[in-house]
């Protein structure tokens, strides 16, 4: 039974790892919607939920459970299961890209070596480019499925959005490429810890192209046309009830904290905690401090979502395109061919 | 075009140079505005916690008022059922019998009084028309009701609690509406 002799220690090592991830990211995507409306309840002079629980703190699971003990509605003319295929799919997608996130240094526990890290494949980046470009599919198949004119004007939408900007996304992200020589997430993010900077200080511009691309990806705002309440009712989940719709309400917080994940990890260091010496402390010590900057990172940046979409209304369609086009991928070229350029003459 | 006030602006139809269409200027002003307002204070108030203090000339939901010795005084005279531009009070009046003088304080008295309060509009012309003190607007306000008919309020509901028999009520009932 040679087929038998691999180490097993290393699949429970891994499901392990998967539900802790899994759950960490839907709990932590929980809390986030609490978080969105607290902070745009703060940013608009309000107290935002403060009833259930001390400082409302139970707010989520009271909308989770309305959300479950709504009615499920499939509307008669719907394609029933590609209606639900969609929200399934979009959820997926989105849990999918944090198997490459590495989390922290790795920990020793029972004498084994463990690595913050679901999977280090060193195509990385590429398989959450990948993934997240599934994501859409949800998106589409939902609007398409629902039967719905606005529901479908609103996956065509999304589709579009997402293609214009996943374009000026990968370029943005080439240019990150020739500088650090690496797809693999964790090699990138090693070395951000032993090198002088992290990659911001070398591509602010594809930093910024970047998270605007990313900002469009998730589907907020100003990017959030397949949601735009006033043209479109309320977009490709209209015709969605119950945990059907939560699954998509939720998938785009979890792809909000995917992407600032990988927004750290790329260009902000990863759990790399500056000014700090990781060699002092013991390495399960280190590693934790690793995963709590991560995180640290991760709100900040959920935090700056958040900030603009309760500032910025949102784009016009014709604007968005044009900003997309005529904007974002001449300048990613541009920060590409500066970047060849400035490493050709080994800057 | 002569303007009525001096607040009036031309708008601004010049084409937008290269930094007013980048947004980011713009968009990072507005972005510091809406952080700057995550220090202001809040105007909420928490409410069934805590309260707004009404306006002395606040208009509530009606008493009927009796007097030191706990006696009412509404004499069913219809003064308010006529002042009362909605047509929400009807009573009926009867006379006072032999052995009830600590219940009324006159000879008449109003066997039923009633003021339908989703007719009422809160105007307070009847506490104005009233020469008995009897009729008052509290500062009770927004009750809620199953049935239309809950909100026909009867003799019960108004009269205030007798402050002879029922002093402790009164006093709760003043606290709370106070």
């Amino acid at each position: 039974m040679t087929i038998l002799s691999f180490d097993w220690a290393f699949v429970v090592e891994k499901l392990i790892m998967i539900a802790i991830i899994v759950f960490a990211s839907l709990g932590i995507a929980l809390y986030t919607t609490f978080g969105e409306r607290k902070v745009a309840a703060i940013l608009q002079d309000r107290p935002g939920p403060s009833r259930a629980g001390p400082f409302g703190l139970l707010q989520p699971l009271a909308d989770g459970l309305k959300l479950i003990m709504k009615e499920e509605i499939i509307p008669t003319h719907a394609n029933k299961w590609l209606f639900i295929l969609g929200p399934g799919l979009a959820m997926t997608a989105s849990l999918m890209s944090c198997a490459v996130i590495p989390w922290g240094t790795p920990i020793h526990v029972f004498g084994r070596t463990v690595e913050l890290q679901i999977a280090d494949i060193n195509i990385g980046i590429l398989y959450v480019f990948a993934v997240v470009s599934m994501g859409v599919y949800g998106i589409m198949i939902g609007g398409w499925a629902s039967n719905n004119k606005f529901s479908l004007m609103s996956a065509l939408r999304a589709a579009s959005q997402a293609i214009s900007y996943e374009l000026a996304m990968g370029l943005a992200l080439i240019a990150l490429l020739m500088t650090t020589g690496s797809l693999s997430l964790k090699t990138i993010v090693e070395q951000q810890v032993t090198g002088h900077w992290w990659n911001i200080v070398y591509q602010p511009l594809g930093f910024f192209i970047f998270f605007v691309c990313a900002m469009a990806e998730c589907n907020r705002t100003p990017f959030d046309l397949p949601e735009a309440e006033n043209e479109l009712n309320f977009g490709y989940h209209q015709e969605y009830s119950s945990m059907k719709l939560g699954f998509y309400l939720f998938a785009e917080y979890i792809n909000m904290i995917m992407s600032s994940a990988i927004m750290a990890s790329m260009y902000f260091g990863g759990y790399d905690l500056p000014f700090f010496d990781e060699t002092t402390v013991a390495p399960n010590i280190a590693a934790m401090i690793g995963v709590g900057t991560l995180l640290i990172k991760i709100v900040l940046f959920i935090f700056l979502f958040m900030w603009i979409r309760w500032t910025i209304p949102r784009f016009r369609y014709d604007q968005l395109m044009n900003l997309g086009w005529k904007t974002m991928i001449p300048l990613a070229l541009f920060n590409m061919l500066l970047t060849g350029a400035l490493i050709l003459a080994k800057l | 075009m002569q303007t009525l006030t001096n607040k009036a602006q031309a708008v601004n139809r010049a084409p937008m140079s290269f930094w007013e269409r980048l947004y980011l200027i713009n968009i990072i002003k507005g972005m510091l505005i809406t952080f700057s307002h995550m220090f202001k204070k809040q105007p909420t108030i928490h409410y069934p916690e805590q309260k707004r203090e009404f306006s002395p000339v606040f208009r509530g939901l009606h008493v009927l008022n009796r007097d030191e010795e706990g006696r009412e005084r509404c004499t069913a005279c219809g003064l308010c059922a006529v002042a009362c531009p909605a047509e929400a009070i009807t009573m009926e009046a009867a006379e006072r019998i032999e052995g009830e003088e600590h219940l009324y304080r006159e000879e008449k008295y109003a066997a039923k009084y009633e003021i339908n309060m989703l007719r009422c509009i809160f105007c307070g012309l009847c506490e104005e028309a009233c020469p008995k003190d009897a009729v008052y607007l509290s500062e009770t306000f927004a009750p809620a009701n199953y049935t239309r008919k809950g909100f026909i309020y009867g003799k019960p509901d108004l009269l205030i609690p007798n402050p002879k028999t029922e002093a402790t009520a009164l006093a709760t009932a003043k606290g709370v509406e106070a």
